[in-house]
């Protein structure tokens, strides 16, 4: 019975190799139609691209701890680095700037000002960067197996927070310890951190579509978030530095203090140090940027869903 | 009966696009033991596949400071991305019930298509068509070798797609049928290869599939493990719709197959019954 048959097919097989459909009874892709099929590779609505990645928060989760688990288990001090690093960071900085140069002076209860400002730039920064690795840093993951691609950045963003709830920790006894009260305004710290959170899941969204493609980002990345930490005021009073010493017009520490990570170094500072000045708009600069990066972000990482395997 | 000669004109048209195949034959038709034998699960229509590789350079250009030199007077930019043409326009069309084995020598693209019907690769041109999701048989790249055998199979599990409750259901089958024992508790650096490899195998193996790929996970292990794997294998094979199976032990593929593809240089060069297709592949 297959014999006919086959003697068709030879008879058909002579033509060119490629775009032969055309000449075909029936192309495949009317075969595949007309039983159902669907195709391999599709990106799906954005609403069921949301369901999908709901379905995989128990990945997001485990994926997340997983590396933070297994990112210490080789140094003797463990997870212990996650609070010694941004320490260090610190001490280092109130150094450089707050003994040497002298900033110590225009700022009332330094350290507690030096230390909230790193600790909480190092959580968008380390998130950022983290994003920008969680597509290109996992090729094989994302050429073996069916997820969300949005659960990697996600995931990433969910590590640093895991890492962020010690660090904070930490954080409350110094700022305690430099002689801040604890006040009501405390209670405002998880919105703070939350607004902060979503918009570090955007923004390493952003960074992670386009660290797929270009590989040079990672090498890129270290100078961008420096030039970014020096400008947002981790370690000196931008209002002082730009425009009461440095006769810069109003509307450059204005733009400075919309940008981000400032908008959210200056949240937290107005929560935890009762001396900061309170700066108007803060909330809801915060507020913006959580929302505009979180929508914003999402859908644009969606947009190249069924790219990321290429490399 | 009537079923099948039903079938008949889209097995031509299966069959007629293949492009540039030295040899026709129909594949044996599986008995129908599945209802829907003779329906269509997946459809590969004209595939190519490019992909882009970094740091690569053939021989001249690599980096001897002359070269180097030249390539800044040029105003070169460094050769690093070179883009891979793997697959070649494929097509072809499976059935229920088939069992299809890939064959060719390495960097023919096998794994390349594999991965392509799994939709996991995106086409430069063609399309494939599914019915369901197609799955590598692979959990391999989701595991982290510092964690320990526990965490590792509820992170495999997990990246799979199963709920916590799935997890817990199979959790002691993939221990059991891995066959570590306490090493469950180690973390997966300290474990000799083979047992790394079977417990890989074992999460792998937990789930079920519509459409299963399997890219050389036989040769795992040691003989008492690969007979239990080739049943687990026979096994899946059975309630999934096909298998597709890329091997370099013909023996497997000859028994496991009711078809094979010899992929040459990202084209299919045959495309038949195992008995032909092996015969011709290893003359």
């Amino acid at each position: 019975m297959s014999q006919p048959e086959s003697a068709v097919a030879d008879a058909q097989a002579g033509g060119p190799s490629n775009g032969t459909s055309a000449k075909q009874q029936e192309p495949l892709a009317k075969l595949a139609e007309r039983y159902g099929l669907r195709r391999a590779i599709a990106r799906p609505s954005l609403p069921v691209y949301l369901r999908q990645l709901w379905d995989r928060r128990h990945f997001v989760m485990t994926y997340a701890t997983s590396r933070n688990v297994s990112k210490y288990s080789t140094s003797a001090l463990g997870q212990l680095w996650q609070v010694l690093t941004p320490l260090l960071n610190a001490a280092i900085y109130w150094v450089m700037f707050g003994v040497i140069l002298g900033a110590s002076k225009k700022v009332e209860n330094y350290p507690a000002f030096l230390m909230t400002g790193m600790f909480v730039f190092t959580y968008t920064q380390r998130s950022v960067s983290g994003g920008a690795k969680s597509i290109s840093g996992n090729l094989s993951l994302i050429r073996a197996l069916h997820f969300p691609r949005a659960a990697l950045p996600l995931a990433y963003t969910i590590q640093e927070f895991q890492q962020l709830l010690i660090s904070m920790g930490v954080l409350f006894v110094l700022v305690l310890i430099t002689g801040e009260p604890l006040t009501v305004l405390w209670l405002l710290v998880p919105v703070a951190l939350l607004l902060q959170t979503m918009f570090n899941i955007g923004a390493s969204m952003v960074l992670a579509r386009i660290g797929a493609t270009s590989r040079d980002l990672n090498q890129l990345l270290p100078f961008i978030t420096r030039t970014w930490l020096y400008a947002s005021g981790v370690f000196f009073y931008i209002q002082d530095k730009v425009v009461d010493s440095g006769h810069l017009p109003q509307w450059v520490a204005d733009l400075m203090y919309f940008n981000p990570a400032a908008a959210h170094i200056e949240l937290m500072r107005d929560l935890l140090i009762e001396s900061h000045p309170v700066r108007p708009w803060v909330w809801f600069t915060c507020v913006f940027w959580a929302v505009f990066a979180l929508i914003g972000g999402f859908w644009y990482f969606w947009r190249a869903e069924e790219k990321y395997g290429r490399g | 009966m009537a079923e099948l000669t039903e079938e008949l004109p889209q097995v031509k048209a299966d069959e007629s696009s293949v492009p540039s195949a030295d040899v026709k034959v129909h594949p044996a038709p599986d008995p129908p033991r599945h209802p829907r034998a003779g329906t269509p699960t997946v459809i590969v229509d004209d595939l190519h596949i490019i992909y882009r590789v970094y740091g690569a350079a053939t021989e001249s250009e690599k980096g001897n400071a002359a070269n180097a030199l030249m390539r800044l007077v040029k105003r070169q930019g460094r050769p690093e991305m070179k883009e891979v043409h793997a697959v070649r326009g494929v097509s072809f069309v499976s059935y229920h019930g088939d069992a299809i084995g890939i064959i060719g020598r390495n960097g023919s693209g096998k794994s390349t298509l594999l991965r392509a019907i799994a939709g996991l690769l995106p086409p430069h041109s063609g399309a494939v068509y599914t019915d369901g999701q197609p799955s590598l048989l692979g959990v391999n790249a989701a595991l982290m070798r510092e964690l320990t055998g526990e965490r590792n199979i509820v992170l495999g599990c997990y990246a799979m797609g199963m709920n916590p409750a799935q997890v817990r259901e199979k959790y002691d089958e993939i221990v059991d049928f891995s066959g570590i024992g306490e090493f469950v508790q180690f973390p997966m650096s300290t474990y000799s290869s083979g047992m790394g490899a079977r417990l890989r195998f074992a999460i792998a193996s937990a789930k079920a599939h519509d459409v299963l790929l399997i890219d050389e996970a036989l040769a795992t292990g040691d003989r008492d493990f690969k007979r239990k794997s080739q049943e687990r294998i026979m096994q899946m094979r059975e309630e999934a719709g096909s298998v597709f199976l890329v091997a370099h032990n013909l023996d497997v593929i000859e028994e496991t197959c009711n078809r094979v593809i010899w992929l040459h240089k990202g084209k299919i060069k045959m495309d038949g019954d195992p008995k032909t297709v092996l015969d011709a592949y290893n003359a």
